[in-house]
């Protein structure tokens, strides 16, 4: 996978995670094309692209799209659930999610997303263990705020 | 008690601070975020973050900033950078952040670094030792948060600083560590794979892990080096099948279900791995049968994810060695593909399709009306999967009707790159699928015998079977098809695709179209035939509306009309002029194509001095100097019909043109000029070299000094006979003939050699400026193509669609079963090319003209002018250098005199020497495996030429044999250059003629020294040659490819085939240094790599040892040990230098390597590991 973006359906980037060095320019361009070209696909036609030699795999939840670039050999259903399977997550997480939950919690969006893909393939196919490692580290965010806001005696 | 209120209380304030601190800030980026959302217009938004982003760089800079109001601060950096602002200023803090703050802030901070700081920034330097610490921290978070950032963003050259630690968390007891630690070094693997070469065995460890998440995780890097060497991994066939058992079955946890599927992403990587492992390999295949099968069987519940299973599993299937049974399942699985509702679902049916039909056609008649439909869909993507299906099954009996759906679609595309790819695929399919293939294949078979026998003496050409058919088909009743394609068909759909396809297309496409044209085939009245056509069709082009025209098309039409208007009588030659004319004043014609239209002018003038003179009259004053030129020709060759008729003979065959290479017929103007006393000639390199010593003391010890004893090598060695004549010929203009030489070895599309009144003119190359792009225009409609579209319809207006469809189906799916109406074709077996496409020796993937430069001539461009001379000989000693193709360049001519007027001929020679060249037997190459090269006598040594036998050699290697010669090599090791001397042995008792070597290698810059070509080789004796092998960037390995042609009976000529490998191993020479010099050194250089190495213990002084094995294996030069320290030198042949620096750390080498070349310690590294590991 060469890149994930999160966007808006007015097109306004949500999220971005690039698995691949690329200039900053290459990035804009690349944001721009995604979101024109998946914002004018009609309904009723399948979640796939070609760009380049890319193939753009893309799913829409509510007012949200999500949207991956993949190599060609890349198996587009695959990452489909890829998509799906990051989505569960966010719900597990936030607990019934929305767009909004992610525009106001985006660095909660990107620690998830860092247990899940790592290098652009999959780390971590276990929603569970996902969740946990997650939950373990905003434990010790709480904990370390209780810590740090406690009196020191 | 009161101590303890006291202390509560003066606790307080801190408490409230920090509370309301934090909530303060939260609430910031909430307001942020929600006054960004409310704002009307960019203007307004760029207002406000301009003031958040100054307050944010007070906030940043304040010292009084917490670590926690700079979390804070981040997050809202992140949100600025999101929306596309620039808030560079807080890197640095993120750095710092992920330094210094507590778990929760690092965590931030990672995050904030991952996100902004991309490979190669500069500032990620000083997050190394933060990311050290974190990983050697013993809070797993922390060390979490470092392997992710590691996988994140580490570039290639700050690898070795992490390595070891990311390395032993391979076994760590936190299966999540292990986890992520196989997954940096994925990541790893996949930037810089030498680095981690070392740790196989480890990851064979990791695939063996308990817990299957680091398995899976280990499958990735499994499934890159399976891709790059299938072999190597053989063994483990038995284990992934295994695996795949085991999660097909259901004995993985629950856990790992996804939607009640099994591990889904795991087993479709272990079904990728299956599949690289089974092609073309029966036995292996033979294991995963019964996997397969499982696989496909139990995949039948109805979920996207299953489906994504079975998708891979088909193309397992088809990818390993076939089994019926299996073939048919997953047949019946693409059938439920294609048959799917479910878009998606369809869209993956076809692409399963289109890989399918490549093994069995037949399937896609069982679809054809899904297909059909498909065609016609609403979705754009499906559309065009559909084509790219149609394309693989196209034939010569529905190549028309697929043509025109693929131009069909292409006109209401808008998309650039699509159109790019597509327009590609008509023109290949265009040429491919030409007129007549059909009787030219039918007859190929009644008269192959006959007809190669009669007629391969009395033609020196490629023997290309079809092309000697086509020789007959105008005596033979031709057989009509109803879609046979035709002339009209031909031309009119390349019309199409340039004019689609504007100045998007690839070079190659106008120029395999006008190559078709030039060769044409055997049959001259079916060549003029099409040329006449694409006469007619341009010209009723160009009387229409031509300002929308692309430049490729323009220059395509000039070149055609420039050539052939003549054959079409009926036409005036001055309306053709007017017509031509008329685009020279056009606007949007650029000046590169004005070149073509005026050479176009210049063929066809004759006679008609009074169109042409003012044209050229105004043209002289142009900026552009090849213009200015052309339009000098121009008025000159229009004066003097004597002169034009000579300079451009009208019809002559593009084979009776005679090259001289060698330049002989300037050794007269030479010889003169050296009588009236001018100075011989020196190349530029030796002129400098006099320069330089002239001028001062030559400071530097070790210059480039190869390009000079070459040089003196060529001339003292040379053995061809027309040695005077190169000499001369260099003496003339040595650009020049570094030009020239690649005429005969490159097309170099664009590049104009034009001769002027002074010889030859110096001139850019305009090729590389792109036009501006025009928009695809759709090109006029002819009725021959009218004609076409209604054959494939031969009923009026059916009343029903579904006939319709029917109707497009049979045209469609024609050819591909057995009910078809004509099944001699066989199923898949394409048909040849149309007009025999001349082998070209080096074709690569690459389009364009200049890439297509073997590695001769892209040495020859680094050392341009260098090396003209050394070309020059290269080039004359090579009688069997093939050629590339008819240079389409406009020809220019010259009103000046008997040679120049040879030169232009040059152009023409080339076909010649290709057909000539093209004339071989392709022997089947072996190849050798570097690791065991299989010994040769030593006596050949023996042969080595007395100035190099006192040279360091390797042993002699056999490179290839076939019963008439055998080739070894042996690798001498000069100084400045890796010698690579090759033997050639006749084998038989009898004489074999003209043997002719020829090397290249991508990576190396070669030249033959001498040798390379031996007239004649008596029986039972050897003959050597050399080449000098300059390595300019150190690649870990390189391998060379070469051939060797040569003649055992007059007129057939065979070639034989031999690659190798070289390491930089050969390229490593030893550096003489001090101990001070070395110091000195070591400060100057910039790049360094540092790594632990296995240290040999085997006996004595382990650092001697070991120094002494890296000495031996590489050549390197041990300048001082001292204590538990060694340092070293080598360098690159005699160029970058490189220092190593050893010391004995516990059990292993502490290995610290500095050059000023960035890959050059890399490749030192991975030689020096291999070493020892082979030690």
């Amino acid at each position: 996978m060469h890149f994930l973006l999160l966007f808006s359906r007015q097109g306004k980037l949500r999220l971005q995670k690039w698995f691949l060095p690329l200039p900053e320019r290459e990035r804009k361009k690349i944001v721009k094309d995604m979101t024109t070209m998946v914002l004018a696909r009609k309904p009723r036609t399948c979640n796939f692209l070609h760009w380049r030699d890319l193939k753009i795999v893309y799913k829409r939840y509510a007012s949200l799209y999500f949207c991956c670039g993949l190599e060609n050999q890349d198996n587009e259903l695959l990452a489909l659930e890829i998509l799906h399977r990051y989505v569960e997550l966010l719900d597990k997480y936030f607990g019934n999610v929305c767009e909004l939950d992610i525009i106001f919690n985006f660095e909660k969006a990107y620690f998830i997303l860092d247990e899940f893909l790592m290098g652009g393939e999959i780390q971590e196919t276990s929603k569970q263990s996902i969740a946990k490692s997650v939950e373990a580290s905003d434990m010790l965010q709480e904990t370390m705020e209780e810590y740090m806001s406690k009196p020191a005696f | 008690m009161s101590d303890v209120v006291e202390k509560t209380l003066t606790a307080l304030p801190g408490l409230f601070d920090s509370q309301t601190g934090a909530a303060k800030i939260t609430n910031r980026l909430k307001q942020l975020i929600k006054s960004i959302t409310e704002l009307t217009s960019k203007h307004e938004e760029e207002n406000l973050m301009k003031q958040e982003l100054s307050a944010m760089k007070e906030q940043v800079s304040s010292p009084n900033t917490t670590m926690k109001q700079m979390r804070e601060v981040m997050v809202r950096a992140m949100y600025c950078e999101m929306l596309g602002y620039d808030a560079s200023f807080t890197y640095i803090h993120a750095i710092k952040l992920a330094q210094q703050g507590s778990v929760l802030e690092k965590r931030v901070g990672y995050l904030a670094v991952s996100l902004f700081l991309s490979e190669g920034h500069e500032l990620l330097l000083l997050l190394v030792n933060t990311v050290l610490k974190d990983l050697q921290s013993t809070n797993l978070i922390e060390a979490c948060m470092a392997l992710t950032v590691v996988a994140q963003v580490f570039p290639k050259d700050m690898i070795p600083a992490v390595l070891p630690l990311v390395e032993d968390k391979l076994s760590h007891p936190k299966e999540i560590i292990r986890r992520k630690a196989v997954l940096a070094l994925y990541k790893f693997y996949l930037i810089a794979p030498n680095q981690v070469q070392h740790i196989h065995a480890k990851f064979r460890k990791a695939l063996c892990d308990k817990d299957p998440g680091v398995m899976t995780s280990s499958l990735h890097i499994y499934l890159q080096l399976i891709r790059e060497s299938p072999d190597d991994y053989k063994d483990l066939t038995g284990s992934f099948v295994a695996i795949l058992k085991q999660v097909v079955g259901g004995k993985l946890p629950m856990d790992f279900n996804y939607h009640n599927v099994p591990a889904p992403w795991l087993q479709i990587q272990l079904l990728r791995i299956l599949s690289l492992l089974g092609r073309e390999d029966q036995s292996t295949s033979e294991l995963m049968y019964e996997v397969l099968d499982e696989s496909l069987r139990r995949a039948e519940m109805n979920h996207n994810i299953t489906y994504a299973i079975l998708y891979e599993c088909v193309k397992a299937v088809y990818t390993i060695h076939p089994k019926a049974e299996l073939l048919e399942k997953a047949a019946r699985c693409i059938g439920n593909f294609v048959l799917s509702p479910k878009i998606n679902l369809k869209y993956l049916g076809l692409k399963a399709l289109t890989y399918v039909v490549q093994h069995d056609a037949k399937l896609a008649l069982q679809h054809q009306m899904t297909i059909i439909e498909c065609l016609d869909h609403s979705d754009f993507t499906i559309k065009r999967e559909t084509l790219e299906l149609l394309f693989r099954i196209t034939n010569a009996q529905n190549v028309t009707v697929i043509v025109e759906k693929m131009l069909d679609f292409l006109r209401g595309c808008n998309d650039e790159h699509t159109v790019i790819h597509l327009v590609g695929k008509v023109a290949e399919l265009a040429e491919k699928y030409p007129f007549h293939s059909l009787t030219g294949r039918l007859l190929q078979r009644m008269t192959l015998s006959r007809v190669h026998k009669k007629y391969i003496s009395s033609y020196k050409i490629n023997t290309n079977l079809l092309c000697v058919s086509f020789y007959f088909t105008s005596y033979v009743p031709i057989i009509t098809l109803t879609f046979a394609p035709d002339n009209s068909w031909f031309i009119q759909t390349m019309n199409d695709v340039f004019s689609i396809g504007g100045d998007l297309l690839q070079q190659d496409v106008p120029n395999n179209f006008l190559r078709l044209l030039a060769e044409g085939s055997e049959s001259k009245e079916e060549d003029d035939e099409l040329r006449l056509y694409a006469v007619d069709s341009y010209l009723t082009v160009l009387k229409g509306d031509t300002s929308h025209l692309p430049q490729r098309f323009l220059q395509v039409m000039s070149w055609v009309l420039g050539e052939y208007s003549d054959l079409q009588e009926c036409v005036d030659q001055r309306e053709v002029i007017r017509l031509l004319t008329k685009l020279l004043d056009q606007r949007s014609v650029t000046s590169e194509t004005r070149v073509w239209i005026l050479s176009a002018l210049t063929k066809i003038s004759e006679g008609q001095t009074d169109l042409i003179l003012d044209l050229s009259e105004s043209l002289s004053y142009s900026q552009d100097t090849v213009l200015r030129q052309q339009a000098q020709e121009l008025r000159h060759l229009s004066r003097d019909s004597q002169l034009h008729e000579w300079a451009l003979p009208r019809g002559a065959p593009w084979d009776s043109m005679e090259v001289d290479s060698s330049l002989s017929f300037l050794d007269g103007f030479v010889s003169e000029a050296l009588a009236a006393g001018a100075a011989p000639y020196k190349p530029p390199h030796q002129r400098q070299e006099e320069l330089c010593e002239e001028r001062a003391l030559n400071l530097e010890p070790y210059s480039f000094s190869l390009p000079v004893s070459l040089s003196s090598c060529s001339i003292t060695d040379r053995q061809s006979p027309t040695m005077l004549s190169v000499s001369s010929g260099i003496s003339g203009n040595s650009t020049e003939l570094s030009q020239k030489a690649g005429s005969s070895t490159v097309i170099l599309e664009g590049v104009k050699r034009v001769w002027g009144k002074d010889g030859y003119l110096p001139q850019k190359e305009t090729a590389a400026t792109a036009p501006p792009v025009d928009k695809p225009s759709i090109a006029v409609q002819s009725s021959g193509q009218q004609e076409a579209a209604e054959r494939t319809e031969p009923q009026p207006e059916p009343p029903m669609q579904n006939q319709d469809k029917q109707q497009l189906a049979s045209s469609l799916f024609v050819g591909l079963g057995a009910q078809s109406s004509i099944s001699l074709l066989g199923k898949s077996e394409a048909p040849p090319p149309r007009f025999r496409k001349k082998p070209r020796p080096h074709e690569s993937s690459s389009s364009s003209g200049t890439s297509e430069r073997s590695s001769v001539s892209s040495s020859r461009s680094s050392h341009s002018t260098t090396d003209g001379f050394l070309y020059g000989s290269l080039l004359e000693e090579e009688p069997a250098t093939s050629i590339s193709g008819v240079d389409h360049t406009p020809k220019s001519t010259t009103a000046n005199g008997l040679g120049q007027n040879k030169h232009t001929d040059g152009d023409r020679r080339t076909n010649t020497s290709q057909i000539l060249g093209s004339d071989m037997v392709i022997v089947r190459p072996n190849t050798i495996q570097d690791k065991y090269p299989s010994s040769v006598s030593s006596d050949l040594t023996a042969l080595l030429p007395p100035d190099l036998k006192d040279l360091p050699h390797s042993d002699v290697i056999s490179l290839t044999s076939d019963p008439s010669l055998s080739l070894a090599s042996c690798r001498v090791f000069r100084d400045e250059a890796l010698l690579l001397v090759i033997f050639i042995c006749n084998c038989t008792e009898t004489v074999i003629k003209d043997v002719a070597v020829q090397l290249t290698c991508e990576e190396l810059q070669t030249a033959s020294l001498r040798g390379n070509v031996v007239d004649c080789l008596e029986g039972r004796s050897t003959s050597v040659c050399h080449y000098a092998l300059l390595m300019d960037d150190p690649h870990t390995n390189v391998s060379f490819t070469g051939t060797v042609s040569y003649q055992t009976q007059p007129g057939h000529t065979n070639t034989l085939s031999f690659s190798g490998t070289l390491s930089t191993a050969d390229f490593i020479r030893p550096l003489v240094v001090t101990t001070e010099e070395y110091g000195k050194l070591w400060l100057s250089l910039s790049h360094d790599v540092k790594q632990n190495l296995k240290l040999l213990t085997a006996a004595g002084d382990p650092l001697r040892t070991t120094l002494n094995a890296l000495k031996d294996a590489l050549q390197l030069h041990v300048v001082d040990i001292i204590g538990s320290e060694g340092i070293v030198a080598c360098r690159l042949l005699s160029g970058a230098p490189c220092l190593l620096h050893c010391r004995v750390n516990g059990a292993a080498l502490a290995m610290w390597l500095r050059s000023p070349h960035p890959a050059l310690p890399d490749c030192i590294l991975y030689h020096c590991q291999r070493a020892l590991a082979e030690h």
